[in-house]
């Protein structure tokens, strides 16, 4: 495995289905009455959060304290006006801190790349601007492989992942396409044209403006999160325009095939991109999602920092 | 004064021949001329004679950021490059909107005394695209102003751009526009294509640079009056801009050597050193590029040398700032992209980088033939030479150079300024 975790794109098969069968085995620990493993005792995990991010910031720290690590959370409140101490100068304390891995959330895309290039210890991107996400993708895959009843050293071949929203501005979207599509499942992006990137024909899945067309033939439907504040830029003309017709609804929850599952990154506009029915129906994965966060980003700490062999 | 024998020199890129400059002027070039007594002697056997480049767009970035590049470095770079005149930006601080500063920034430059200095006016009073400067005070000035811009800025205001157009024909001026609509380019961080879809970084699309153009050149028709498009980067500006033309309307246009060069695919580095406005673009609308300024569409190279300081450059992309040196490297760049691809011979890039540029700046001693009787300005340049670019071991006070590392063909060898020396042997003279 590389050093870093900063693309989803640059994962092979190997190593992304190293990294869920790892988490499947971890996912046991939780199980247990102290959820606790010495792996990466005296190991220094900083977690560098750019931009708020509870549940993400939250997730991180529990699967590092799992491991044993030592956990500095270091909160720098995202100001790109009054920019006060740079990247670099923040990487550079880190170093000399003996930070052994940074997991970094970052509003402009590209700073976890950045950051790698000052830090001798790994960086894992815990989302960077509108650039990407794996560990989100990493835990939705996790997610559909358990969903569908596979096992460990299974893929995702045949299934057919339905991602619906703001593709534009997702990094969750653009790390599970990468991701999804590597694993051989077949994406499919659904969007109003104004929240699609332009030039997306090099992207590994199809793309359609029709959600109503593209339930039936879905297994799994991952609803994204829009921003309220889109409607202001004239991305679309109303919430409620968007939500009649790319919101999941009950109705459109009706039209998906018997065993399809409902996912959605976090947090959630109830009532707009998700009905809360939908959001609570036994089709939801979306709690698992949470739990298998945990386990996903314990099995990348622990085998960026722990080493290959440990792993084995 | 002094006088050069320049031996064995190969004038735009042809037979061997002598060039003598006696007293800041040409006063012989052919083969046989006799050395007069006491001249100094330049073995220029195998370099390329051209006439002295001149820069239509150089940010020089004094007053006010004197900590990217002063006037004295700035043009030190353009010595070394070649260049014998540049213009300097007005986008200072404070900005050059008053005969004033011009003023300043021309006396500086002829005290440095590397290159000629001609500084370029703002169209607007404070670059803030609300009121025009005042082009009438800054013509008549020691420095002569012709050339407006609010580079940096476009002039976005329709009404304002026409009038602007229509007063500076009054004393034969030319109205520079950075061609970008600030609507369609708010938060933009590179061009809008495949790799920012990718990159997740918000599209700077081609169109917000065409829209302009088109828009301006139909104006400049409209009021018969010169209008010059700084930075063209799109295949699609290329289009308008030879229809344009082929009305027979005033519309020139520059290009810079990074955008006959680089393409956007190098963004995926996240490394700012490649963050430039316009964007870098594809390698379709470099080919575009290339072709319109073999074909004169596009009338000349322009370097938009822009310096920054090592903290602007080394952050996260979407803080960094916009822009990249180029004075040192633009005859370089011209070569590998136009000459050695064999779009352009020598001839043509002395016609695109210094007959050209000086017939648009409005600049009477420079850009002138290599003939008897034309002002000693010219610089003898080494195609055979390739190295690898450093610029630590650049004159510019900044190193944000994008072609960093690549292997570059070329060497400028000396430049002269009026007869003067102001670079021999590659070293500032």
């Amino acid at each position: 495995m590389n050093r870093h975790l900063i693309s989803a794109a640059d994962l092979s098969k190997q190593d992304t289905l190293l990294i869920l069968d790892t988490a499947e085995e971890l996912a046991r620990v939780a199980d247990r009455p102290i959820k606790k493993l010495p792996t990466l005792r005296g190991r220094t995990v900083v977690n560098l959060f750019f931009e708020d991010s509870t549940r993400t910031r939250i997730s991180f720290e529990a699967a590092a304290k799992r491991l044993s690590a030592d956990v500095i959370n270091f909160a720098v409140k995202g100001s790109s006006v009054a920019k006060g101490e740079s990247l670099k100068d923040t990487a550079l304390t880190l170093e000399a801190m003996g930070a052994d891995a940074v997991v970094v959330r970052h509003s402009a895309s590209g700073a976890p790349h950045r950051l790698a290039g000052w830090l001798r210890g790994s960086v894992i991107n815990a989302g960077d601007g509108s650039h990407e996400h794996p560990t989100q993708a990493l835990l939705d895959a996790f997610t559909i492989r358990r969903r569908f009843g596979r096992g460990a050293g299974e893929a995702l071949d045949g299934l057919r992942v339905t991602i619906v929203g703001d593709v534009l501005h997702s990094r969750v979207a653009r790390s599970n396409v990468w991701l999804l599509h590597l694993l051989g499942a077949e994406v499919t992006l659904i969007a109003p044209p104004t929240l699609l990137p332009v030039a997306i024909d090099g992207w590994p899945c199809s793309v359609s403006y029709d959600l109503d067309a593209a339930l039936p033939k879905s297994d799994v439907v991952m609803m994204l999160r829009i921003q309220q504040e889109r409607m202001n830029a004239a991305y679309f003309p109303s919430v409620r325009e968007y939500s009649r017709r790319y919101g999941l609804d009950t109705a459109r929850l009706g039209q998906l095939p018997e065993d399809a599952i409902v996912m959605h990154p976090g947090p959630m506009n109830r009532g707009v991109e998700i009905a809360a029915e939908v959001a609570d129906s036994p089709r939801s994965t979306i709690v698992e999602q949470v739990a298998n966060g945990v386990s996903v980003r314990m099995a990348v700490l622990y085998l960026l920092l722990g080493g290959l062999e440990a792993g084995k | 004064m002094s006088t050069w024998v320049i031996s064995g020199a190969r004038p735009l890129g042809g037979g061997p021949a002598d060039i003598i400059l006696t007293d800041g002027t040409i006063s012989a070039a052919g083969s046989g001329a006799a050395a007069p007594r006491g001249a100094q002697v330049l073995d220029a056997t195998g370099l390329i004679a051209l006439p002295g480049l001149v820069d239509l767009h150089t940010h020089l970035r004094e007053p006010g950021r004197e900590d990217a590049e002063t006037i004295e470095t700035g043009t030190l770079a353009a010595a070394l490059g070649g260049f014998t005149a540049v213009h300097a930006m007005a986008n200072t601080d404070p900005v050059a909107d008053t005969a004033g500063v011009t003023e300043q920034i021309w006396r500086l430059g002829r005290q440095a005394g590397h290159c000629d200095v001609q500084p370029v006016g703002a169209v607007t009073v404070g670059l803030a695209g609300s009121r025009l400067a005042e082009f009438g005070a800054m013509a008549d000035s020691a420095a002569r102003v012709r050339v407006f811009s609010d580079d940096g800025r476009c002039v976005s205001d329709a009404v304002l751009m026409r009038r602007a157009l229509e007063y500076v024909k009054a004393f034969d001026g030319v109205i520079a526009q950075h061609a970008q609509e600030p609507r369609l380019t708010e938060g933009a961080q590179m061009n809008e294509g495949v790799a920012s879809g990718r990159l997740g970084l918000a599209g700077w699309p081609a169109v917000a640079e065409e829209a302009i153009i088109a828009r301006d050149c139909l104006l400049a028709a409209h009021v018969g009056s010169a209008l010059h498009i700084c930075h063209v980067s799109t295949a699609g500006s290329v289009e308008i801009i030879r229809w344009a033309k082929s009305k027979g309307w005033r519309v020139t246009a520059e290009v810079t050597p990074h955008h006959l060069l680089l393409t956007d695919d190098l963004v995926a580095s996240y490394d700012p050193v490649y963050k430039v406005n316009p964007p870098l673009r594809t390698a379709t609308d470099v080919a575009a590029l290339r072709a319109a300024l073999a074909d004169g569409t596009i009338d000349c190279v322009a370097t938009d040398h822009a310096p920054h300081p090592v903290e602007d450059k080394e952050t996260e992309w979407a803080v960094a700032a916009h822009g990249m040196t180029g004075l040192e490297t633009a005859l370089r760049v011209v070569q590998e992209a136009m000459v050695d691809t064999g779009l352009l011979g020598w001839a043509g890039v002395a016609d695109r980088m210094s007959a050209r540029p000086a017939v648009i700046g409005r600049l009477t001693g420079h850009g002138r033939p290599l003939a008897p009787g034309e002002p000693a300005n010219l610089v003898l340049y080494d195609p055979a030479a390739r190295s690898a670019v450093d610029p630590a071991t650049h004159a510019s006070r900044s190193r944000n150079s994008p072609f960093a590392g690549m292997t570059l063909p070329g060497q400028v060898i000396a430049t002269f300024l009026r007869g003067r020396p102001t670079v021999l042997d590659g070293k500032p003279a």
